[in-house]
């Protein structure tokens, strides 16, 4: 069966449906039948005045012909080809390849997609081999059980004059350490065990909560208006599967708790209802209105779900936050800001430039680097976190509010930021830490 | 009288094997098996060299060795830094932290001695 995802196919399909003849089709449009045939057969690029001329033979909208799913496969193929070092791939075949075999280019995007989803878990993995601290010390107690083992019986086989006291000596040791290296493999195959039974195998704690958040949209109508006093412990404790290990508990706990705080201060419906129409609201502004500082503000905006949003003709906000160290704490990531899992975020983010100008608002509108910029407007803050001790100095938090501008055009002097250096292909960034996995731009 | 090595190792059958093998090498070797107070320990008995472990208890090992090294008396102490990671992360922080040589764990006997000895030709 013919894909219809494809600008010629549906040419193709639509003509067939009309039952116009291919003649007839490029005569209308003012082509030859030969060269409408390898359009059709999406051997030949289309676009400009022969698309316009054929959607109106057809009679339908060109973008009816040439918008869909057909974008965001060549996306895919286009990236995964720029992944391939040394690159190999006919680029400017790309969309003749498409054509011609639908099924295998499915394929290979979707293996495209695996891999980067493998890629990811296996940073992961390496992230917490190389910072999970009682992996760590399980891991250095078997290894330095092995040196002493290893130190002990080579003695003994080297040197085959030893003293016997130091013969005995060495003896006792080895029996000793071997006991102490079975317990200590032991409980590190049981602590590799337990990480790899968990539903959510190789996540991080603040991964198990994001995805907690996650699933419920980042809205909790249950903390909106007058809660329980148990609805914070009720939550917790109904996520079930959602949210396994003890550390993530606690920080779910945590961050609820602040949910709920802000929620009690301020209605998600009555801000909904004082969010400007179809216009970015400004967060510094509306928290002033409302009383309140603008990272918790910001904390609100993002929280407010897509129907609200919808009615003030909004788009969905993504809110990142970060402590002093620029360690990310929260992320709410939009489909066309993704937040990085794993790994440093882009330095060139006005979230971490907030941090060196606390207390003041910034607002930036920045290009997100990718094949096609997005975007997006942002507002940074960084502010004191915690309690105020006097004598002491604040510790800080910086939140970033980051919206959507899908209708502005990405210029040259809108910043340009990445998500990651690894998958970020801006070229001679100052911010650059490591080499992109993908090409730079030219 | 021979040169003098101390050891600053918690795993008591390490510091055993490796004292019983340098000594029979003509060192004189002394051990000390935490962190908090090592830099005390090695003003104290002024080592000709030191064996350092990063993962100590109170205190990890490059700590020890950025103090040593911002000590003029000790700023050039040969110290031979031992651990049970080998990421080159670690190499590269202990290249940085100052130390002479660095060795991952496990280790034998022979690569000790030879390292040791290479350091500083005891006497």
């Amino acid at each position: 069966m013919p894909r219809t995802t494809l600008t010629g196919s549906r040419i193709r399909d639509r003509r067939m449906g009309l039952g116009m003849r291919q003649a007839e089709l490029a005569r209308r449009a003012g082509i030859s039948a030969s060269y409408l045939n390898l359009i059709e057969h999406n051997r030949r690029r289309i676009g400009g005045k022969v698309l316009l001329a054929i959607a109106e033979a057809l009679e339908v909208e060109p973008a009816a012909l040439s918008e869909g799913a057909e974008a965001a496969l060549l996306a895919t193929l286009r990236q995964a080809a720029a992944d391939q070092v040394p690159a190999t791939a006919e680029l400017d075949r790309l969309e003749e390849f498409t054509g011609r075999f639908p099924g295998w280019a499915d394929m290979i995007a979707s293996q495209h997609q695996r891999i980067g989803a493998l890629e990811e878990a296996v940073t992961a993995l390496t992230d917490r081999l190389a910072h999970d601290p009682h992996l760590a010390a399980s891991m250095h107690e078997v290894l330095s059980t092995v040196t002493a083992i290893h130190a002990s019986a080579e003695i003994l086989v080297d040197d085959p004059g030893i003293p016997p006291e130091w013969r005995a000596r060495f003896h006792r040791n080895i029996a000793e350490d071997s006991a102490r290296l079975a317990e200590g493999a032991r409980r590190l195959v049981s602590e590799l065990e337990e990480g790899a039974s968990k539903e959510t195998v190789l996540a991080a704690p603040q991964d198990e909560v994001e995805s907690f958040f996650s699933a419920r949209g980042y809205y909790f109508p249950e903390l909106e208006s007058a809660p329980e006093a148990s609805a914070v412990s009720d939550l917790v404790d109904g996520a079930g599967s959602g949210l396994v290990s003890a550390a993530a508990k606690l920080l779910a706990r945590r961050a609820l708790e602040v949910y709920a705080q802000d929620a009690r201060i301020l209605p998600a419906a009555t801000l909904a209802e004082a969010l400007p129409e179809e216009e970015s609201p400004d967060p510094s502004q509306l928290a002033a209105r409302f009383g309140l500082d603008p990272g918790r503000m910001m904390r609100r905006l993002a929280a407010l779900p897509a129907d609200l949003l919808a009615s003030r003709g909004q788009r969905p906000f993504g809110l990142v936050a970060c402590d002093a160290s620029g360690a990310l704490t929260f992320r709410k990531p939009l489909s066309a800001f993704p937040l990085p899992r794993f790994g440093a975020a882009c330095p060139l983010w006005p979230l971490f430039q907030s941090l060196s100008r606390p207390m003041m608002p910034l607002r930036q509108v920045i290009r997100l680097a990718g094949r096609t910029d997005g975007v997006f407007v942002t507002h940074a803050i960084a502010q004191p976190a915690g309690p105020q001790v006097p004598n002491r100095d604040p510790m800080f938090e910086a939140h970033m509010l980051i919206q959507p501008m899908p209708s502005a055009t990405a210029l040259k002097e809108m910043p340009r930021v990445g998500v990651t250096c690894r998958i970020c292909p801006k070229p001679a960034c100052r911010g650059r830490r490591e080499p992109a996995i993908m090409a730079e731009d030219a | 009288m021979g040169k003098s090595v101390l050891v600053i190792e918690d795993e008591p059958n390490i510091i055993e094997a490796i004292s019983f093998i340098l000594s029979r090498d003509g060192w004189h070797v002394a051990s000390h098996s935490n962190g908090i107070d090592a830099v005390e320990a090695i003003h104290a008995r002024k080592p000709d060299l030191v064996i350092l472990d990063v993962m100590l208890p109170g205190r990890s090992g490059y700590d020890i060795l950025r103090d040593l090294r911002a000590d003029h008396q000790t700023d050039s102490l040969p110290v031979l830094m031992l651990t049970a990671r080998g990421q080159s992360s670690d190499r590269t922080l202990a290249e940085e932290v100052g130390a002479s040589r660095f060795m991952t764990k496990p280790f034998s006997n022979s690569e000790v001695l030879a390292a040791v000895n290479a350091m500083i030709v005891p006497t």
